[in-house]
């Protein structure tokens, strides 16, 4: 009984941890510029199909691609903020959203026309796959391997933000641009950073989650949901309220799957639907 | 059409000049004809056009003038499309009918939710209508014993129209129902929009603190706009049901509620047209573009958004009026 | 010279399109081009557009147009429009295609309405064909597969499975249909569970089949991207599919899912009526020339639209290019032809599809693995449909 509570809570921090990677780079964007950039999960989608193609395709090794899908996506998040973005920073929500979605449209349309509509096969290394067995229950190496790299991936972003002059930058630019300005800071290039920032995270997360959740064109769709519930539960902006989020929903999913698998597609949204009364600006969310 | 001028400070005044018709809107009326003449072989289109085209405008309510973002407005289109859906399975197939209850289902949901709705604004008032619309969804899905679940509702089959109009293949009485009721509804809100109490509801939009302020009832107002708003959906819904005789998941899930929301802001928020606008033009290009390609049509319609984001900022119609404004000063 | 033919050979087609068009069958194919069922659209237009490359585009001296529809997904008011759009405004003579239940029984309405012949190419659930009188479907059903399978589970000698099945119309019918074969037989279910549609994680609910101890567990999943991530946690959660049996309907070890499993795949065993694998020499070239076409093998999607082109050729070979919907369906009852699936008929009084269904079980082949068959139940009729009242 507690072995299998045990299994449960494993299995579910493995998936919210899944989430957070997916997400945490639309709480910096969305928190801290206050831009709503529903094109996240495009570009977790051009992540997972950089590191599908580099491995199928080029043979590389898993974990080499990891970095490639950091930056192809970071690339990407650049000309995407430098051509379309940066002029509607001060645009209204809705445009921000309509201009988004329209990239989603667009992104969605040339993965299917270069990779096919098919969903592209993901296969790990062997030191990757398989489980290990403690008290009679399987715990999967790659969920343990997601765990660390997220705990690790939090603390570098936590401690950038937080404790560096980067991180000063960011926040002053952030709160006031005139004035940030003022003190000599490149706002826009600040920007441009942190929205590479952004959008490489989402990368990464891409290519982490494939193996998990697999990959076709509609993934620039299929996650945008989860994604909106984890940063706002979690609230806007913060990185540790995002984990927290994210490793909450994870486990409630699992635990609910488990033990009331007749109203495992209610919970995540229950969760958040009571989360949200309770705290409207999510667990750790300022506003 | 529906632009503000400031030079008007008195409100009666400035609400008279407001219900007073431009001679453009009745152009743009008079032009929802021309499919009759022009293109017969596309009336089953335009009824879906004219269905959507009030969906958005339901939204456009809550939206445009009240500033309640929903990304769960399906779940009243949904509402009222299952319920007239099952009116007519359980045998009363009356068109008219089965709408009026239609529309009163999903204004009693409506009014149930809106005392969450008015408690919320910005990112967290987003996620309450995403997260309500999918638990509904889930529902639906759920209650398949009532709903049909993923295969659709069955057997829902509608009498004649007033007793005479039987809905045809070639959709004649479709468009003319669909149309007659979008003009009648559109009436209704644009009435509401250019009485008193639509005047509060844009101080609402425009800073709730203020509003409070002042004395203003904000939350009642919201729940009472938020009812209208799902009972109109509800009627787009039911629309929907009566003149295809189907009922799916689909009326009730997420892509819709995307779908009407990218409709109303393309189209322009906050002037009534803008859903209509948004509407003809989305599923007209749609239609287009994926009767040229049926693989890779999504491609062009993101450049069409994008586009209209770039060059024409607060949708089609807030580009053009602000293109008009600029022109008009520019030429004084 | 050569151009001055092409040219006057364009200017030809030109200037008489009107006698071309009464010389021509249109088929409008509607079904999912786009979103999330993209792929399965995608395959069946494949194996349309083989079947009229091999056999040209005409037949009993009319020519075959296709009109193809984009439908984007569930969505049945879409399909009703669509089919009534390719009826009355580009005049098309048969309907086909149909990825999606909900959206194959809005067409039936127009078929049944118009009169027009309809070729049902994938949806699969047994209640479509009875919506139109001239309807044909050229995919399999639910029931057909999976009471199949359930009555063999208990024949292999499995007598406790635990069910999970994605929570949505079709994967009810394969839950209750393979229940019905395997407690027909004799089995018991000893637990049985549903996942959302738009599951991801797939480990608890294995855990908690796996906890249930059963021989064997039936999962019934609608392809896509879940088939590898219920594979991978399979393996994950220590499941041996050759101690515990892994049963299910065929998209389960789909070829991609295949890849993406890798060995964790070994041993589960399916019941379907197509795979690329399939040994016969019809299959083999088929599988050859699907590859030289498309670059990828052909799937059950693929299978569906090649034969359903092949009844749409044959029977108006059969009326001498009349394309009546009374008479296309009264040319198609009772068909019988050798598919790349093996031999397939038309049942002659529904009109559903009647053949052999496979149980394979994955091996490795060659290095890659592939779904081998080992057994097989031949000329299996719609259960549903046979027991319904006449």
């Amino acid at each position: 009984m507690i072995t299998s509570l045990l299994g449960i809570l494993f299995d579910g921090f493995a998936y919210g941890m899944l989430l957070f990677l997916l997400s945490v780079g639309l709480s910096v964007t969305l928190g801290m510029m206050n831009f709503v950039n529903l094109a996240h999960c495009s570009l977790a989608m051009v992540g997972g199909y950089i590191a599908v193609t580099l491995m199928n395709r080029a043979g590389w090794p898993f974990f080499a691609t990891l970095p490639m899908a950091f930056l192809g996506a970071a690339a990407v998040s650049i000309v995407l903020e430098r051509l379309l973005y940066r002029p509607l920073y001060r645009a209204t929500d809705l445009d921000q959203s309509l201009l988004t979605i329209g990239i989603v449209f667009v992104s969605i349309a040339t993965a299917a026309y270069i990779y096919g509509t098919a969903q592209l096969p993901v296969q790990l290394p062997d030191y990757l796959r398989g489980s290990y067995q403690v008290f009679g229950r399987n715990f999967g190496v790659y969920r343990l391997f997601l765990i660390g790299f997220s705990l690790v991936i939090s603390i570098v972003l936590v401690s950038t933000l937080e404790y560096t002059r980067f991180g000063a930058q960011v926040r002053a630019a952030v709160d006031n641009q005139r004035m940030a300005r003022g003190l000599g800071i490149d706002v826009n290039g600040v920007f441009a950073i942190t929205f590479a920032l952004g959008g490489g995270l989402a990368g990464l997360g891409g290519a982490l989650a494939i193996d998990i959740v697999g990959l076709d064109p509609s993934f620039a769709f299929a996650y945008l949901v989860y994604v909106l519930i984890v940063v706002s539960v979690g609230g806007l902006g913060s990185i540790g309220g995002t984990f927290v989020a994210a490793m909450l929903l994870g486990i409630s999913d699992s635990a609910g799957k488990y033990y009331f698998p007749q109203v495992g597609a209610f919970l995540i949204y229950l969760v958040m639907i009571a989360i949200l009364m309770w705290r409207p600006a999510g667990l750790f969310g300022k506003r | 059409m529906a632009v503000m001028s400031s030079a008007v400070t008195n409100p009666h005044q400035f609400l008279q000049a407001q219900n007073r018709w431009h001679w453009i809107e009745v152009a743009f009326w008079l032009a929802t004809l021309l499919p009759f003449v022009l293109t017969p072989s596309y009336l089953s289109l335009a009824s879906q056009i004219a269905i959507t085209a009030l969906f958005a405008l339901s939204l456009d309510l809550i939206l445009g003038y009240a500033g309640i973002v929903s990304l769960g407005h399906a779940a009243f289109f949904g509402f009222g499309a299952y319920t007239a859906g099952l009116i007519s399975k359980w045998g009363w197939g009356e068109p008219l009918s089965g709408l009026l209850i239609a529309a009163f289902s999903a204004a009693v949901l409506g009014y149930l939710m809106s005392f969450i709705i008015a408690r919320f604004r910005h990112l967290t008032l987003i996620m309450m209508t995403l997260g309500l619309g999918l638990l509904l969804f889930e529902v639906a899905n759920k209650a398949s014993w009532l709903t049909g679940g993923a295969d659709g509702l069955q057997g829902v089959h509608m009498w004649p129209l007033l007793g005479m109009f039987r809905f045809d293949l070639y959709g004649y009485t479709a468009y003319t129902y669909a149309l007659i009721v979008l003009f009648l509804l559109f009436l209704l809100s644009r009435r509401l929009t250019n009485s008193p109490f639509g005047l509060a509801l844009r101080g609402i939009r425009e800073n709730l603190t203020r509003m409070r302020a002042i004395g203003a009832t904000s939350r009642s107002h919201i729940r009472t706009v938020y009812t209208i708003s799902a009972a109109i959906a509800g009627v787009a819904g039911g629309l929907l049901t009566q003149t295809t005789e189907t009922v799916s998941l689909g009326v009730v899930d997420f892509q819709r509620s995307a779908d009407v929301l990218v409709i109303l802001v393309l189209g322009g928020a906050g002037r009534l047209y803008g859903g209509l606008i948004g509407a003809i033009i989305f599923m007209v290009a749609r239609d287009q573009f994926s009767g040229i390609n049926p693989q890779y049509w999504y491609f062009p319609i993101g450049v069409l958004l994008i586009a209209v984001v770039m060059f024409l900022p607060n949708g089609i119609l807030g580009g053009l009026a602000r293109l008009v404004a600029s022109w008009r000063s520019r030429s004084q | 010279m050569k151009r001055i033919l092409a040219g006057l050979g364009a200017i030809a087609m030109f200037a008489m399109p009107s006698a071309y068009a009464q010389q021509s069958v249109k088929v409008g194919v509607v079904m999912s081009y786009s979103g999330q069922f993209a792929d399965t659209g995608t395959q069946i237009g494949n194996g349309i557009k083989l079947y009229m490359k091999e056999h040209g585009d005409t037949v009993a001296g009319k020519k075959i147009e296709l009109i193809p529809r984009d439908n984007g997904g569930i969505a049945p008011d879409v399909a009703k429009r669509l089919s009534q759009e390719v009826i009355v405004r580009d005049g098309a003579d048969i309907l086909a295609g149909f990825d999606l239940t909900p959206n194959a029984l809005a067409a039936a309405d127009v078929s049944a309405q118009a009169k027009k012949f309809m070729v049902n190419m994938n949806a699969a659930t047994s209640v479509i064909t009875t919506k139109s009188p001239y309807m044909v479907r050229t995919s399999f059903t639910v029931w057909q597969l999976n009471e199949s399978l359930g009555t063999w589970a208990y024949k292999s000698g499995l007598r406790k499975v635990y069910t999970l099945v994605s929570d949505f119309g079709p994967g009810h019918d394969g839950e209750a249909a393979f229940q019905k074969g395997f407690k027909d037989a004799g089995g018991e279910i000893v637990g049985s569970a549903r996942y959302p549609v738009a599951n991801q994680d797939f480990a608890p609910f294995l855990q908690r089949a796996k906890d249930a101890n059963p021989d064997g567990i039936y999962i019934w999943v609608p392809g896509g991207t879940q088939p590898a991530a219920i594979g991978k946690a399979i393996a994950e959660r220590g499941i041996d599919p050759t101690k515990t049996k892994i049963l299910g309907q065929g998209e389960l070890t789909f070829e991609d899912s295949l890849k993406g499993m890798g060995d964790a795949g070994l041993g589960i065993i399916t019941a379907f009526h197509y795979d690329y694998n399939h040994q016969s020499a019809k299959n083999k070239a088929f599988v050859t020339a699907y590859n030289a076409e498309f670059k990828r093998n052909p799937d059950m999607f693929s299978v569906g639209g090649y034969d359903g082109m092949h009844a749409i050729y044959e029977a108006l070979k059969k009326t001498n290019g009349n394309a009546d919907g009374e008479a296309l369906i009264n040319a198609v009852k009772g068909m019988k032809w050798e598919s790349p699936r093996g031999p397939m008929s038309i049942d002659p009084e529904t009109r559903d599809v009647v053949q052999t269904v496979y149980i394979r079980r994955v091996e490795k082949v060659g290095g890659a693995l592939v779904n081998v068959e080992f057994d097989k139940v031949e000329n299996v009729k719609d259960p549903w449909k046979a027991r319904m009242p006449k």
